[in-house]
C-alpha cells in the first residue's frame, strides 16, 4: 500500500516537473534571502552577506540534482544523459560520423554473416523434434560413405525398431504437360514414410500410404504448395484429379503446407512413391547405390545406441543378400549415422565457421578503432570533464554520462548497421556457394535483429567503458589549467596498445585471405585433364513413351548430335553419361579377364558417343579413340584412364585386355569387351582429389540406353554465346525434350570451388576493411602525437635537430608500434589459421611465403601511414611554435 | 573557522521530523530551529534539507503547502503527518537503542 502511494506521488511529480523545479528554486532562494537578512542584521555588508548565505546553503546545482535523484525516476537521468549525449554528437560530427560509420560496418557485417550462419548451423531444423532426425549412409571398408541401395533400406527396415520412420529418396525430374506450357519440374521419388519421417503432413488431401509405394503401384503424386499455386491456380479440387507427367497419368493425392521447407531437396516441388521391386532382383536398380536414407529415431534412442545396433545389422544383410551386394560393386561394412543437421551442413561448416571468425575479427577491429577515436576525443574534452567534476559531478555519474554517449554511438551505428546487413545478406546470397542448405531461411528476421541489438549494446559498453574510466579519473587542477589537447602518458599508452591490437588483428585477416588466395591459385593450377576453355555443356533428357525402346533413345541422341555439329561456330561435340566437375558421380565395377574378379574394380563410368573425348580434348596416350563403328552388336571397345592402367596393369600393356563392366560383370553369357586405348586422367568429383580410375565405353555398348546424357560442345568463340543456337539445334530434332544445366565448362570449374571462392571473397573484403581501419588507426595516433609535440619539435629544431632527425624520430615511433603489432599478429595467425584447415589446398597453414609477403606488405603500408605525420613534424618552424605558447 | 561536528549519517530525517512536531515550519525555519535547539553545535549544510524534505514528502511523512509568512512572503511550510509521527517514534527508539549500545561500549571497554 505504502509503496503504491509512494509510486503515485512520484508519478504525480513527474507530470508537474516544471512546477516542482520552480517551487524548489523559490523555496531555496527564500532560504537564501532569509539568511542574507540575518547576516546583514548581524552587521555584515550586503555583498558579503550574500556570499556567506550562498556558502551556507551549499552547491545549489548539485542539491537540485540530488533532489531530482530522490523524486525522479531512473530513466529521467538517463534521458538527461541521452539528450546531452546526442547534443555532444551533433556538435562533433567530424568525430561522430566516422565512428558511427565504422560501427555500422562492423555490426552490419556481423549481423549479415550471423543471419546466414544461424539458420544453417545453429537453429534447429524446421521440423518437430528435429534432433531425432538422422541421415544414414552405407559405410565402405575405408570408412567413407556411399549412397544406400534399396536392398539395404528394405533389409534394415525389416530388422530394426530404432526408428519411428525410415525413408529413402532420389531426385526425380518429370516433365509436366497439360493445358499450360510443358515444364520440367524438380521432384523426388520417395518411399511411403518420407513425410512421416520429417513430421510434416499434407495440408490438403492425404500422405503416401504403404499401398502407394508398391511395385507397379498406382501413379500418385503430392504437390508442394508453391507448385499448386503456380501451376494449378491453388484449386483445392485438384486433389483426386489427374495430371500428366512424362506421358503418364498421375493422381494428385495431397498438397503440402505453404511453409514446408524440404531441407533434403529444397528445389523439389512434387513427390511420387519410389515403387521399387521388393523381390530385390540382384541385377536391378534395387542394388544400385543411389538412394539417400533419412530416419526419425524413436524417442529416447540416442545416436550412439543407433550406431552400435546398426553395425550389427549390416553383416547380416550382406550374408543374406550376398549376390545383391556383390552386384552393387561396393561391399558395405556398416552404416554411417549422422544427425540430419550435421549431415546437411558438413560441407559448408568449415567455410561458414571461418567466415564467422573473420567477421568477428572485423568487428573487433572496428571496436578498437572506435575506442581509439573516443580516447582521442575524450582527451580533447578534459577541460569539460574537469569543469563538470568541479561543479560536483562524481565519478560514477561521469562514467554513466560517457557510457551513454558510447551507447548512443553504438545504437546509431547498429541502426545503420542493419541497413548494411540488409545489403550484406543480399550480397551473401548472390555469392553463396551452391549446396548451401536452408537458403530460404536466410534473412534479417527478429532473431538477427535481437542479435544485432545485443551486439550493439555490448559494443557500446565495451567501446565506451575503457575510455570512460580513463576520462573520469581527471585531476581537477591540471584539467582546468591546461584545457589544451595535451593527453597524459597513460592515455597515450592505451591508444598505442589499441593500435598494436588493430595491426595484429588486421594481419591475421590478411594472412588468412592470403592463404585462401594461394590455395585457390594452387587448385586452379591443377589441370582438370581436359581443355576447359571454349567448352559449352548442357544436359539433354528424353521424356515420354516414344523413347521406351533403346533404339529410339540412340536415334534421338544421334540426330541431336548431327544437328549440333551443323551449328556454325561448333568445332566438335559429343555426349557423355557423366560430366566432370558437374556433381555427377557414377561408379561401376570392371571385371578383368586376367584376374577373374566378378565383383570388379570400381571406376568412373563414362558411356559416351564418339567425338566426346575429341571435344573435351582428353589426350590419347596409346591405342585409339572410339568411333562410329563401335556400336551395339559388334565386339565391345573400351578406353581406360592412365591411372586405371597404372593400378590394374602395372608394367603391362593394357591394350587388348578383356573386361566386362557394370551389370555384365560375372555374367558368363555376356561377351568381353577389349581395351582399345588409354587416355589421360580427368578430374571428375573435384580438382583437389587425386586421379580416380575411369573407363569410357560407347553408349551403345553399355548394358542399357541412358535417357539422360550431357552434351559437350567445343566452340570457336565464346562458348556461352552459342548456347541458344545449340539448344535450338536439339529442339529441331524433338522440341519437347528438356535441355537443362546449360553452363560453360569454365563456370562448372569455378563452381566446383565455390565454397573456397566464397570464403576467399569474404576474407578479402574483410581483410581490406581491417587493413583500412588499422592504417587509419596508426595514422591517427601518430598524427595526434605529432600535434601534441609540436612545441617539443620546435625546441629540438632550435637546438639543432635536422629535418631528417625529426622524420626518423616520428617514423621510428610509429614503426615500433607497427612492428609489435605485426609480431603479435603473426603469433595470432599461427593459431587462427588452423581454423581454415580443410579450406586450404596444397599449402600449409604456416606457409612461409604468405606470412612474409603479407607482413612485409602491411609493414610497407604502415610506413606510409607514419610518413605523413612525420613529414608534418619535420616541417615544424621553431620561431612559430615556440612563440605560440 | 573551527570545524563543527558533522551530523551523524541518517539522523537528518529524524531531526526534521522532530522539529516539525511542534508546529509546521518552512525550510529556513527548520534550519534555524535545529541550530538553535542544538545551541549552534549541529549545523546542517542547509541546502541538504531540501532533498531530504522531498524524500519525506514522497514517503508521506510530511505534507507541504504554500503559505504566507509573518513578513508577508510566500513560503512552503511542512507539516508532520500521522504517518510521520509514527515514523519518528520508530526512528527515535532505534536511535536510543544505538546510543545506549555505543555508550555501553564506551563505558565498559
Amino acid at each position: 500500500m505504502n509503496a503504491m502511494l509512494y509510486f503515485l506521488r512520484k508519478l504525480g511529480l513527474l507530470f508537474r516537473r516544471k512546477q516542482f523545479h520552480d517551487e524548489l528554486a523559490e523555496e531555496m532562494s527564500f532560504h537564501r534571502e532569509q539568511l542574507q537578512q540575518e547576516f546583514q542584521a548581524g552587521g555584515m555588508p550586503p555583498q558579503e552577506a550574500r556570499f556567506a548565505a550562498a556558502r551556507q546553503i551549499g552547491n545549489v546545482a548539485r542539491l537540485k540534482e540530488e533532489t531530482l535523484d530522490t523524486v525522479g525516476f531512473r530513466f529521467e537521468t538517463f534521458l538527461q544523459d541521452f539528450r546531452y549525449a546526442s547534443r555532444q554528437l551533433r556538435k562533433n560530427r567530424a568525430f561522430a560520423a566516422p565512428a558511427i560509420l565504422i560501427l555500422a560496418l562492423g555490426i552490419g557485417a556481423t549481423a549479415a554473416i550471423f543471419s546466414v550462419v544461424n539458420p544453417i548451423l545453429f537453429e534447429p531444423l524446421p521440423y518437430p523434434h528435429p534432433s531425432r532426425l538422422t541421415m544414414l549412409w552405407e559405410k565402405r571398408s575405408d570408412g567413407s560413405s556411399m549412397y544406400v541401395t534399396f536392398g539395404t533400406y528394405r533389409g534394415l527396415a525389416e530388422r530394426t525398431h530404432l526408428f519411428e520412420a525410415l525413408a529413402v529418396m532420389k531426385p526425380w525430374q518429370p516433365t509436366v504437360t497439360g493445358p499450360a506450357e510443358p515444364e520440367r519440374l524438380e521432384g523426388q521419388r520417395v518411399s511411403a514414410a518420407y513425410f512421416h519421417a520429417l513430421g510434416v503432413l499434407p495440408v490438403i488431401g492425404r500422405d503416401f500410404q504403404p499401398a502407394d509405394d508398391q511395385f507397379h503401384g498406382p501413379n500418385v503424386a503430392i504437390l508442394s504448395h508453391r507448385l499448386w499455386r503456380r501451376r494449378f491456380g491453388a484449386d483445392p479440387g485438384i486433389v483426386g484429379r489427374q495430371i500428366r507427367l512424362d506421358d503418364n497419368t498421375f493422381t494428385v493425392i495431397g498438397i503440402m503446407p505453404p511453409g514446408f521447407e524440404n531441407v533434403l531437396a529444397p528445389e523439389a516441388e512434387l513427390w511420387a512413391p519410389l515403387q521399387y521391386d521388393p523381390s530385390l532382383p540382384f541385377d536391378g536398380r534395387e542394388w544400385g547405390h543411389h538412394l539417400r536414407m533419412v530416419g526419425r529415431l524413436r524417442p529416447g534412442v540416442s545416436l550412439t545406441q543407433a550406431r552400435s545396433q546398426l553395425d550389427v545389422i549390416m553383416p547380416i544383410l550382406t550374408r543374406i543378400y550376398a549376390r545383391g551386394y556383390t552386384s552393387s560393386g561396393w561391399p558395405a561394412v556398416g552404416f554411417l549415422v549422422n544427425s540430419l543437421q550435421a549431415d546437411l551442413t558438413a560441407d559448408v561448416r568449415p567455410a561458414l565457421l571461418a567466415v564467422l571468425g573473420a567477421v568477428l575479427l572485423v568487428l573487433l577491429i572496428a571496436c578498437v578503432n572506435v575506442a581509439n577515436l573516443l580516447l582521442a576525443r575524450n582527451a580533447q574534452r578534459r577541460g569539460e570533464f574537469a569543469m563538470r567534476a568541479a561543479l560536483g559531478a562524481e565519478q560514477p555519474r561521469l562514467v554513466r554520462q560517457l557510457l551513454t554517449e558510447s551507447l548512443l554511438l553504438a545504437l546509431l551505428g547498429g541502426a545503420l548497421g542493419m541497413v548494411v546487413a540488409e545489403f550484406g545478406v543480399r550480397a551473401l546470397l548472390a555469392l553463396s556457394p551452391p549446396g548451401l542448405p536452408r537458403l530460404s531461411a536466410i534473412r534479417l528476421d527478429p532473431v538477427v535483429f535481437a542479435f544485432g541489438l545485443g551486439m550493439t549494446t555490448l559494443v557500446g559498453v565495451v567501446v565506451g567503458l575503457f575510455p570512460a574510466l580513463h576520462a573520469s579519473r581527471v585531476d581537477l587542477h591540471t584539467g582546468i589549467q591546461q584545457s589544451s589537447q595535451r593527453s597524459t602518458g597513460g592515455q597515450q599508452w592505451t591508444r598505442r596498445a589499441l593500435v598494436i591490437a588493430e595491426v595484429a588483428l588486421a594481419l591475421i585477416l590478411l594472412i588468412s585471405a592470403g592463404l585462401l588466395l594461394r590455395s585457390l591459385q594452387r587448385i586452379f593450377a591443377v589441370t582438370p585433364g581436359f581443355d576447359a576453355a571454349h567448352l559449352l555443356t548442357m544436359q539433354v533428357q528424353e521424356s515420354g513413351h516414344r523413347f521406351d525402346s533403346d533404339q529410339a533413345r540412340y536415334n534421338f541422341f544421334d540426330q541431336a548430335l548431327q544437328a549440333v555439329r551443323q551449328v556454325p561456330g561448333v568445332i566438335s561435340a559429343g555426349f557423355t553419361s557423366q560430366l566432370p566437375l558437374s556433381g555427377d558421380y557414377d561408379i561401376y565395377g570392371v571385371e578383368l579377364e586376367k584376374e577373374n574378379n566378378p565383383e570388379g574394380h570400381g571406376a568412373f563410368r563414362y558411356a559416351v558417343t564418339p567425338g566426346y573425348l575429341e571435344a573435351m580434348r582428353i589426350p590419347l596416350r596409346r591405342g585409339r579413340l572410339l568411333n562410329d563403328r563401335d556400336r551395339n552388336g559388334v565386339s565391345g571397345a573400351v578406353l581406360i584412364s592412365e591411372s586405371f592402367a597404372k593400378h590394374v596393369f602395372p608394367g603391362q600393356d593394357p591394350i587388348g585386355q578383356q573386361v566386362r563392366a557394370g551389370p555384365d560383370r560375372g555374367q558368363a553369357a555376356r561377351s568381353w569387351s577389349t581395351i582399345v586405348g588409354v587416355v589421360g586422367d580427368v578430374k571428375q568429383a573435384s580438382l583437389e582429389l587425386g586421379d580416380a580410375d575411369a573407363f569410357y565405353i560407347p553408349n551403345k555398348q553399355w548394358a542399357w540406353a541412358d535417357n539422360t546424357l550431357s552434351l559437350v560442345v567445343r566452340t570457336r568463340g565464346d562458348a556461352a554465346a552459342l548456347a541458344p543456337a545449340v539448344r535450338n539445334a536439339i529442339w529441331s530434332v524433338d522440341k519437347d525434350q528438356p535441355v537443362v544445366r546449360v553452363a560453360t565448362m569454365e563456370r562448372l570449374l569455378a563452381a566446383s570451388e565455390a565454397q573456397r571462392r566464397f570464403a576467399l571473397i569474404i576474407f578479402e573484403a574483410f581483410a581490406l576493411v581491417g587493413l583500412a581501419l588499422a592504417v587509419t588507426g596508426v595514422y591517427g595516433v601518430l598524427a595526434g602525437s605529432v600535434a601534441e609535440r609540436t612545441r617539443e619539435f620546435g625546441v629540438r629544431v632550435a637546438l639543432g635537430a635536422t629535418r631528417a632527425d625529426l622524420l626518423a624520430l616520428v617514423v621510428r615511433q610509429g614503426m615500433v608500434l607497427a612492428a609489435i603489432g605485426l609480431v603479435t599478429g603473426l603469433v595470432g595467425a599461427v593459431a587462427a589459421t588452423r581454423v581454415l584447415g580443410t579450406l586450404l589446398f596444397g599449402i600449409s597453414p604456416l606457409d612461409a611465403v604468405t606470412y612474409t609477403g603479407v607482413s612485409a606488405g602491411l609493414a610497407a603500408i604502415c610506413l606510409i601511414a607514419c610518413w605523413v605525420p612525420a613529414w608534418r613534424a619535420a616541417g615544424v618552424d621553431p620561431s612559430i611554435t615556440l612563440r605560440a605558447q | 573557522m573551527a570545524k563543527k561536528p558533522e551530523l551523524l549519517p541518517g539522523t537528518l530525517d529524524m531531526l526534521i521530523l522532530k522539529t516539525l512536531t511542534r508546529a509546521p515550519l518552512h525550510g529556513y525555519g527548520i534550519a534555524q530551529s535545529i541550530k538553535a535547539l542544538s545551541r549552534d553545535v549541529l549545523t546542517v549544510e542547509e541546502g541538504s534539507l531540501y532533498p531530504a524534505l522531498q524524500r519525506l514528502a514522497l514517503k508521506g511523512w510530511v505534507k507541504a503547502e504554500w503559505k504566507t509568512t509573518e513578513t508577508n512572503r510566500r513560503a512552503r511550510y511542512y507539516t508532520l503527518t500521522a504517518a510521520g509521527r509514527k515514523q519518528l517514534g520508530v526512528e527515535l527508539s532505534e536511535f536510543e537503542q544505538m546510543i545506549l549500545a555505543i555508550t555501553r561500549v564506551l563505558q565498559n571497554a
